[in-house]
């Protein structure tokens, strides 16, 4: 039912205003608090297990350490570096919607999701990698590296800076556990990021976005950037410990 | 709305962001292979801080954020996270692991 005062109100503010928020600033800081408040749930969701890789590290300190180097230092910092990239891209996305600048936007939106399928092919061919090195935690689990002597030939680690102490499996198992489900649940919040913008960039495509509504981007950008926070400190803990001589 | 106008940054602002947190990668790998002794891990957190709060402060628009209880969020998120921490880490460090 529409009777006069309804239609006038409706005339007077812009469609992309919802009834219960006074003006588009109550409204847009209604929505980005939101995503904060979400962003604090993930850094407790996180915390934990940066919590559990502290506690094992400090208890399975030189199998860490070991476990550690096999991974590729060149792919995780090519990835670091390609979602520093994503991260500017992304606030290029959210200065171009605030402005109203449509290609500019679609541009950097789809900059952005090239860097994070970038990001995702990387990954898939590190993990791919571990499964060949059968140091994927399970049955076939079995960490060797390869003999200074003689390339090729797989024999029994040994603790960094230890050449006495062989590195017991278990540990290093415990290692790699904790590697694919960090890295892995980061992975998952990429794909849903890309799934996001993907959203974002057909809103756009349609000119959903004016100076005077773009909270979707704003917010989805804070979604991407949360999300290459948590990378940036994954990239040391995983990559980068024990790895000077 | 003039009291709600919010701070714009500048794209060569973000652009220098950028240079300065590929430049911590840099300097973090390069920090990785020098042998500090117990403080290769400290200097690789302090360095990925930095960027976090680089990244948290600009490209998230934190510093300039309308709501100071958006401030009051994120402040109570790593102060809880940091309770997470030390109180499992007052338990693991007190405990009689076999």
């Amino acid at each position: 039912m529409h009777d006069s005062a309804t239609t006038a109100h409706h005339a007077a503010h812009d469609p992309a205003l919802l009834h219960h928020f006074a003006d588009e600033s109550q409204q847009r800081n209604a929505a980005s608090l939101g995503m904060w408040v979400f962003l604090a749930q993930e850094v407790m969701f996180f915390g934990g297990l940066f919590c559990a890789y502290l506690i094992y590290r400090l208890k399975y300190f030189g199998d860490f350490g070991a476990a550690s180097q096999s991974l590729n230092i060149t792919l995780g910092a090519t990835n670091t570096i390609v979602l520093i990239c994503s991260s500017l891209t992304v606030v290029f996305a959210v200065w171009a919607a605030k402005h109203g600048k449509r290609s500019m936007l679609l541009i950097n939106l789809v900059l952005t999701l090239i860097l994070g399928c970038a990001f995702l092919g990387i990954k898939a061919v590190e993990y791919r990698d571990k499964f060949v090195e059968h140091h994927v935690p399970g049955a076939t689990f079995d960490f060797k590296c390869e003999s200074p002597g003689h390339p090729g030939q797989l024999v029994p680690c040994h603790i960094p800076g230890n050449k006495d102490i062989l590195v017991n499996q278990r540990h290093a198992e415990m290692f790699f556990s904790l590697y694919f489900i960090m890295t892995g649940l980061h992975a998952l919040h990429m794909i849903i990021g890309i799934g996001l913008f993907l959203w974002l960039l057909i809103m756009a495509w349609k000119g959903r976005y004016t100076p005077h509504y773009n909270t979707p981007v704003e917010i989805g950008g804070l979604y991407w950037h949360f999300v290459d926070l948590v990378w940036i400190y994954l990239f040391p803990l995983l990559y980068l410990i024990d790895r000077h001589p | 709305m003039s009291e709600h106008e919010e701070h714009e940054s500048s794209l060569g602002f973000y652009v220098g962001i950028w240079i300065t947190l590929m430049a911590c990668t840099g300097i973090t790998v390069w920090a990785a292979f020098l042998d500090l002794h117990q403080f290769n891990a400290a200097v690789a957190l302090i360095i990925a801080t930095f960027k976090a709060t680089l990244v948290v402060l600009f490209f998230m628009h934190l510093r300039h954020a309308g709501e100071k209880l958006i401030k009051a969020w994120v402040i109570a998120s790593i102060f809880f996270m940091l309770v997470l921490i030390a109180l499992s880490m007052a338990d693991f460090g007190t405990r009689l692991w076999s």
